[in-house]
């Protein structure tokens, strides 16, 4: 009965297992060992050990594509701060927030190709955006969002924003969501007014899910690929060349995959240890912070 | 407000007879709207194809997905079984493992197995989701076991009682993943870029921007097709929100 019932499971099992071996974890173990390879696909794979990784070192090209990728983490917290204020006001018991909440969501649900294309043609120089700012009186001549080299990847860091902020709105109404409302009555009865609930009561609460929000934000934003892709190319002049892209191009473009292999386990080396320091940042809070 | 907006400028351009989405002053209603735009896109530029292509690969992905999900999920959930705490922890463990490393490997695999330039190589990797199984299982953790030893009493075999017993059961569990998987494979774009090399393959996501740079003087042909990439998963997701939403607070949770 026993070894029949093992059976069964196992076959049930199966699909999941086959799929899961073959695409999940042998490609996350095999592909971090192919880092100490040099493979084109054409020949078989030619074993270098660390020659990948001292030839990343001393290579531009990784450097910049790091230091994009670093400051693109800056739009962690804006979009963590907004997401947060957006899910507070969106609570309110007003009617019709319900449109609100779903308005707000519409960015997450649209591909990133027709975001990123829409606001390609808003930030163009003769774009949507350029005619309100001057409209508005707010600058003197058109801004090249896209194509100045300063600018071109906070410009796209703010549609990351933009496509972003309802996704982590939504964690935050969840995690607002589970804050007993005895903690905010029990501070307005002692005399609390709504700010000083919100800064010492909900926000110190809500600690786990930024730690959540935040990680996920974090590692999505190293990981930053889709959006430069499709609206500057990785320009102009590598200015929001960014890691994944310089992965992407090694693998795909020039067929150096274990050279990509490198960048990508580089990438998942600095991943990890962002991550580990979120954790240290923001471990306490939540429920135990009383 | 900010969200929406740009959503609306972009139905604007798709609605306009001529001209070019860059005009100043931006017209933002247009004087006559017309349909030609999409009428062109669909017939001229091989958007009809992309759409056809996108339906096909969402539908099989979604249905795979909930396959094997739902295969998965009942034995993790609701039998005793030598390993199958060992399989739920690795399957929970390889959530924290750097997915990217392996699109390399997978794209080999994929190679390997002759399989690139197919809608095959496009859902498979993805089939198995662990966001999937997980959810399954919770869905069929729920089940009381009044439910499950009545129809056994009733003599039905592990077969009828998975299909006619716990599957209707869990079905909300499935509307879920399907909903949450649907804007998933429908919005499809990094992956169909790396496995897929013809044109007539191609989704929605990889289409819009192969015509964008193939046209691009032509915006708001490419606009009106933004438009009906958006719309399905826009409909959907407007008539099924409380899905949506609380597939992704679970799949947060974790």
């Amino acid at each position: 009965m026993d070894a029949r019932r093992t059976y069964t499971a196992y076959l049930f099992l199966a699909p999941a297992l086959l799929l899961l071996g073959v695409f999940t974890f042998y490609p996350v173990v095999f592909g971090t060992a192919l880092s100490l390879f040099e493979y084109n696909v054409i020949s078989p794979p030619r074993y270098v050990g660390m020659a990948n990784f001292s030839q990343l070192w001393s290579d531009r090209y990784f450097w910049i594509a790091l230091e994009n990728s670093v400051k693109y983490l800056a739009v962690v917290p804006v979009l963590q701060f907004c997401s947060i204020v957006l899910a507070l006001w969106v609570r309110r018991p007003v009617r019709g927030i319900a449109w609100f909440r779903a308005a707000y969501y519409l960015p997450v649900v649209t591909s990133i190709v027709v975001v990123g294309l829409l606001w390609r043609w808003l930030l163009d120089e003769s774009g949507l955006v350029n005619y309100v700012l001057l409209r508005l009186g707010l600058i003197g001549a058109p801004i090249h969002w896209l194509t100045n080299p300063s600018i071109a990847l906070y410009a796209v860091m703010f549609v990351t924003l933009w496509k972003g902020l309802g996704y982590y709105m939504v964690i935050y109404l969840a995690g607002l969501g589970a804050i007993p409302v005895e903690y905010e009555e029990a501070a307005s009865l002692d005399g609390a007014g709504p700010l000083t609930r919100l800064w010492h009561v909900t926000i110190p609460l809500l600690r786990p899910s930024v730690l959540l929000a935040s990680t996920l934000s974090a590692i999505a934003a190293l990981r930053v690929f889709e959006e430069v892709y499709v609206m500057t190319g990785g320009g102009p002049v590598y200015s929001t060349y960014t890691l994944f892209y310089y992965m992407f191009d090694q693998a795909f473009g020039a067929l150096h995959l274990g050279y990509a292999a490198a960048i990508g386990v580089a990438l998942a080396v600095i991943t990890i240890l962002l991550s580990i320091v979120n954790f240290r940042l923001l471990r306490q809070g939540g429920l135990s912070y009383y | 407000m900010v969200t929406v907006f740009p959503f609306v400028w972009l139905l604007a351009t798709s609605l306009r007879a001529s001209g070019t989405i860059f005009a100043f002053p931006p017209v933002l209603i247009p004087h006559p709207p017309t349909l030609a735009n999409f009428v062109g896109v669909w017939n001229t530029m091989p958007l009809g194809r992309f759409f056809a292509n996108t339906v096909y690969i969402t539908a099989v992905g979604i249905g795979l997905t909930l396959a094997v999900s739902a295969l998965a999920g009942y034995p993790l959930a609701r039998m005793r079984f030598p390993g199958r705490d060992a399989i739920f922890y690795a399957i929970i463990a390889s959530l924290m493992l750097p997915q990217h490393v392996g699109l390399i490997l997978n794209f080999v695999t994929l190679m390997r197995l002759r399989l690139i330039d197919t809608y095959a190589a496009v859902y498979l990797p993805s089939a198995a989701s662990i966001f999937g199984i997980f959810l399954l299982r919770q869905a069929y953790l729920v089940i009381p076991q009044e439910l499950e030893d009545a129809a056994r009493i009733d003599g039905a075999s592990e077969g009828r009682l998975f299909l006619q017993v716990m599957l209707p059961l869990v079905a909300p569990a499935l509307a879920t993943l399907a909903i949450v998987e649907f804007t998933g494979y429908w919005n499809a774009f990094l992956w169909p870029l790396i496995v897929l090399k013809s044109p007539d393959r191609y989704p929605l996501g990889v289409g819009l921007l192969y015509l964008s740079g193939q046209f691009a003087t032509n915006t708001r042909y490419i606009a009106a097709g933004a438009v009906l990439m958006t719309v399905p998963v826009i409909a959907v997701f407007l008539a099924l929100q409380r899905y949506f939403l609380r597939g992704i607070m679970l799949g947060a949770v974790k």
